[in-house]
């Protein structure tokens, strides 16, 4: 076995361990201390599961190719209020009135667009401006939730569509609709990263910009395209549970970003760029899940389960830098 | 060679940078086919003109020749389209990536909707690595390579377009005797497809093993070509450090104390090896070498930067460990160091609090910082010193090269070191200033304390030097006296020939 191999072996397998850990915890745990006589690792409750993982992971897988770039999106949560907003509302507007049930797909598109072009806005100042995307994209986060708050006040925006909820709610193979949808983009995703010119770019570019650009990748351009995957991210995940619920208040999506970051950087995803997983995301999204999941079923409420994660995280940032340490001769700074 | 049209020709090529000429009408030539060496010391040039040439600068007068075409380059992607490849020294790769997309970096072979065309990218990368007779495939992760394989992917770059000249810089700084024979390999390869080679280095025997003709570059001014065939080292040596500079040794010698640093077999990973020297009180100790000889990471290792991972370090014949700068600090050891203005000092705060940084935590009156004790030990250094500024408020970032450092040795002073290690004193300091500096590292050995000198230049480590300690590789070749010192036989141990090896 090669030196760092294990080290390897550890970091990538990590995330799967984890969540393995984790169902053991809380089915060992359950049996003492939940309130309710189910196990935890019961068919509908893995299915509910997922399901309720999608709006979180779709997001997620965005923001892995955004940092695998080496950039940051804060904004991501303010984006999916909008196009929460955007897919109710217009489904009211007077001119799709004539449409019948035919205005689902056409306020799909809106919310879809609206996300792509928010992202893009966001990208085009990164761009252009050279200004670091964590502030660019605080601005915009700031900004976007403004626009929210301008549309409808401090009121929730609310239509509800039957046949968009009975879509929303439909099972096919098992699964439910917002499960295929976390599951399609994963693969998407991933398919993006690893076989396209774009996707291999994008991890040049986070590694090591200098070497990008001197090998005469446009660096500007992919960072554009990234952004506005996002931004698509977003909006498809206010799509997949704004269908179902059908209301959304101002607040929706705070502190969704931060959420998304954290499962990333669960997922192994490096802060600086150059590396990171889609795969692995993914289990970092379900890590998280479980996490708040298992920890309701044993009766913790909800401060308590943002503790955990939190100390988790650092927990895990520790191990992977100490996995990472290279020879002791390094330069201390 | 008469009759050819030359791969790349250089027509009077002028760059200067604010204050400085850094090129000087430079003219050369490159046949197809040949093998060209650039020599010069450092700072002589040539890596300005290697930047020219790889269009990351635009020369102010002056014009690059490819072929018959003069040619304007803005980008270095623009020079690789023209047929002009440039193998970085320092690695520029991407370490999470594989092999080949290294080596394709920013050409990634495409089908259609923009997919990576896979099969075609490793079969093109692994044609290129067997004539390279390496021991990793197409799919290694670059960061699992050695720095020596890393160079090799890095020199396979050279081979993925049709190239007219090819710029080797330092190509051998990382690699065994093996890889060199594979790489020279590799450049007569080149050769024989009628391929312009630059190769620039400063390991003589290298450069007489492979190459046709020598230019020597001094001072930014082209001196002349040679033919390898024709010629021997000490006329190299000769036109590259040239008559006109000041190489006069140091003649006086103080009364030299007891032993105050000894060093003992130090090593530290791949850095240096078995680095032994002593230092005594009163004595100047200069260590000379080329860039990436290893002496500033001895430096940071005495300082507590680095832990060795082999070795003594005695003070006064006390071994000691040190874990940290506050550390050294502490046990009586200062380090100016090699970049001034980011290592050395706070450019936005002023003349008082940049010399006190190191102790401002012992210099209080109550629960504040004793502003008048300050400004006692600035006014005294700076009389001590005869740091020119209008007064203690002035910003360190609005003084002179030469006065800036005389505020990083003076906040070091004012810490009572017994070891005061001084890494590339006058880099950017005008000559004015230099040897001023120079009789201050003289006057402090007087005064008892122990120097050392780290330096890339030669006049000024036979000037201040009582010793010299001459390094290569991580190694220490020779240690010479002042009076056994000769350009000739420095030059000959940094560049790793002859030297008879000094235990």
């Amino acid at each position: 076995m090669k030196p760092g191999m294990l080290s390897n072996f550890l970091k990538r397998g990590a995330i799967w361990g984890f969540i393995a850990l984790e169902l053991i915890f809380f089915t060992v745990a359950g049996e003492y201390l939940s309130l309710s006589e189910k196990a935890f690792m019961d068919v509908d409750n893995m299915l509910l599961l997922f399901k309720q993982s999608a709006p979180i992971g779709i997001i997620a897988m965005g923001m892995t190719i955004i940092m695998i770039n080496g950039n940051i999106d804060l904004s991501v949560g303010a984006i999916y209020a909008i196009c929460a907003i955007v897919l109710l509302d217009s489904m009211t507007w007077p001119i799709f009135a004539g449409l019948g049930d035919m205005v689902i797909p056409v306020a799909w598109v809106l919310a879809l667009l609206a996300g792509v072009a928010l992202g893009a806005l966001n990208g085009l100042i990164v761009w252009k401006t050279g200004v670091d995307a964590f502030i660019v994209t605080l601005g915009s986060m700031l900004g976007y939730r403004g626009l929210v708050f301008m549309y409808n006040g401090e009121q929730p925006t609310s239509h509800l569509n039957w046949t968009l909820v009975d879509f929303a709610e439909a099972q096919f193979l098992g699964l439910h609709t917002a499960t295929w949808f976390l599951l399609i983009v994963t693969a998407a995703i991933w398919f993006l990263m690893n076989r396209t010119v774009h996707g291999r770019n994008a991890y040049a570019i986070g590694d090591n910009r200098e070497a990008a650009v001197n090998a005469g990748i446009r660096v500007g351009p992919h960072m554009m395209i990234n952004f506005m995957i996002i931004g698509f991210l977003a909006a498809l995940s206010a799509v997949v549970f704004y269908s179902e619920s059908g209301s959304v208040n101002p607040n929706d999506g705070e502190l969704y970003e931060l959420w998304v970051i954290t499962a990333v950087v669960l997922g192994g995803t490096k802060l600086t760029g150059g590396a990171g997983s889609i795969i692995s995301t993914f289990g970092g999204v379900l890590a998280i899940q479980l996490l708040r999941k298992g920890l309701a079923h044993i009766g913790a409420d909800t401060e308590t389960v943002n503790l955990v994660i939190g100390l988790i995280l650092i927990v895990v940032l520790f191990l992977d830098r100490q996995l990472n340490i290279k020879g002791k001769e390094e330069l201390k700074v | 060679m008469t009759g050819q049209t030359p791969a790349l020709r250089l027509e009077g090529i002028v760059k200067t940078f604010p204050g400085v000429r850094a090129l000087d009408g430079v003219s050369f030539e490159v046949m197809p086919g040949e093998v060209h060496a650039l020599m010069g010391e450092n700072g002589a040039g040539k890596s300005t003109l290697m930047k020219v040439l790889g269009g990351i600068y635009q020369p102010d007068e002056g014009q690059i020749i490819v072929g018959e075409q003069p040619v304007v380059m803005r980008s270095p992607l623009e020079a690789k389209a023209k047929g002009i490849v440039f193998i970085h020294q320092e690695l520029s790769l991407a370490e999470e990536l594989t092999v080949a997309e290294n080596i394709y970096l920013g050409e990634l072979p495409r089908k259609r909707f923009g997919l990576v065309d896979w099969a075609k990218l490793e079969e093109q990368t692994n044609a290129i690595l067997s004539t390279l007779k390496v021991g990793f495939d197409a799919k290694t992760r670059v960061g699992d390579l050695s720095i020596a394989n890393q160079q090799m992917v890095e020199i396979a770059r050279a081979l993925t377009v049709d190239a007219k000249a090819v710029i080797f810089d330092e190509p051998t700084a990382s690699l065994t005797d093996a890889e060199k024979v594979v790489l020279f390999d590799v450049i007569t390869d080149l050769q024989s497809r009628g391929v312009g080679i630059i190769y620039i280095s400063h390991r003589m025997e290298e450069i007489f093993k492979i190459t046709d003709r020598i230019s020597v570059l001094r001072d930014g001014q082209y001196r002349g070509t040679l033919q390898t065939a024709e010629t021997n080292e000490e006329d190299v040596t000769q036109l590259m450090i040239g008559r006109a500079l000041d190489l006069s040794r140091n003649e006086s010698h103080h009364e030299l104390g007891e032993v105050a640093l000894e060093v003992r077999g130090l090593s530290c990973g791949h850095l240096f090896r078995d680095v032994s020297f002593e230092v005594r009180s009163g004595e100047v100790v200069g260590f000379y070498g080329l860039v990436g000889a290893g002496r500033t990471e001895i430096a940071e290792t005495l300082f507590g930067l680095r832990d060795p991972s082999a070795g003594q370090i005695l003070l006064s014949g006390q071994e000691v460990r040190i874990h940290s700068p506050a550390d050294a600090i502490a046990k009586g050891i200062s380090l100016v160091p090699e970049d001034r203005k980011g290592q050395g000092l706070v450019l936005g705060m002023n003349c008082r609090d940049n010399m006190t940084l190191p102790q401002v935590d012992d210099l209080k009156a109550g629960p504040f910082v004793a502003e008048g004790a300050e400004v006692s030990i600035f006014d005294q250094y700076r009389d001590r010193l005869d740091i020119r500024t209008p007064g203690w408020k002035q910003l360190v970032g609005n003084l002179s090269g030469g006065n800036q450092q005389k505020i990083v040795i003076g906040k070091w002073l004012s810490m009572h070191p017994s070891v005061l290690i001084v890494d590339e004193p006058t880099r950017g300091i005008d000559v004015g200033s230099k040897s001023e500096i120079h009789n201050l590292i003289r006057d402090l050995a007087a005064q008892g304390y122990a120097v050392i000198v780290i330096s890339s230049e030669m006049p000024e480590v036979l000037h201040v030097s009582d010793r010299i300690v001459a390094m290569y590789n991580g190694r220490i070749m020779r240690t010479f006296t002042s009076e056994e010192v000769t350009e000739d036989n420095l030059i000959q141990a940094i560049s790793g020939l002859g030297g008879d090896r000094a235990a």
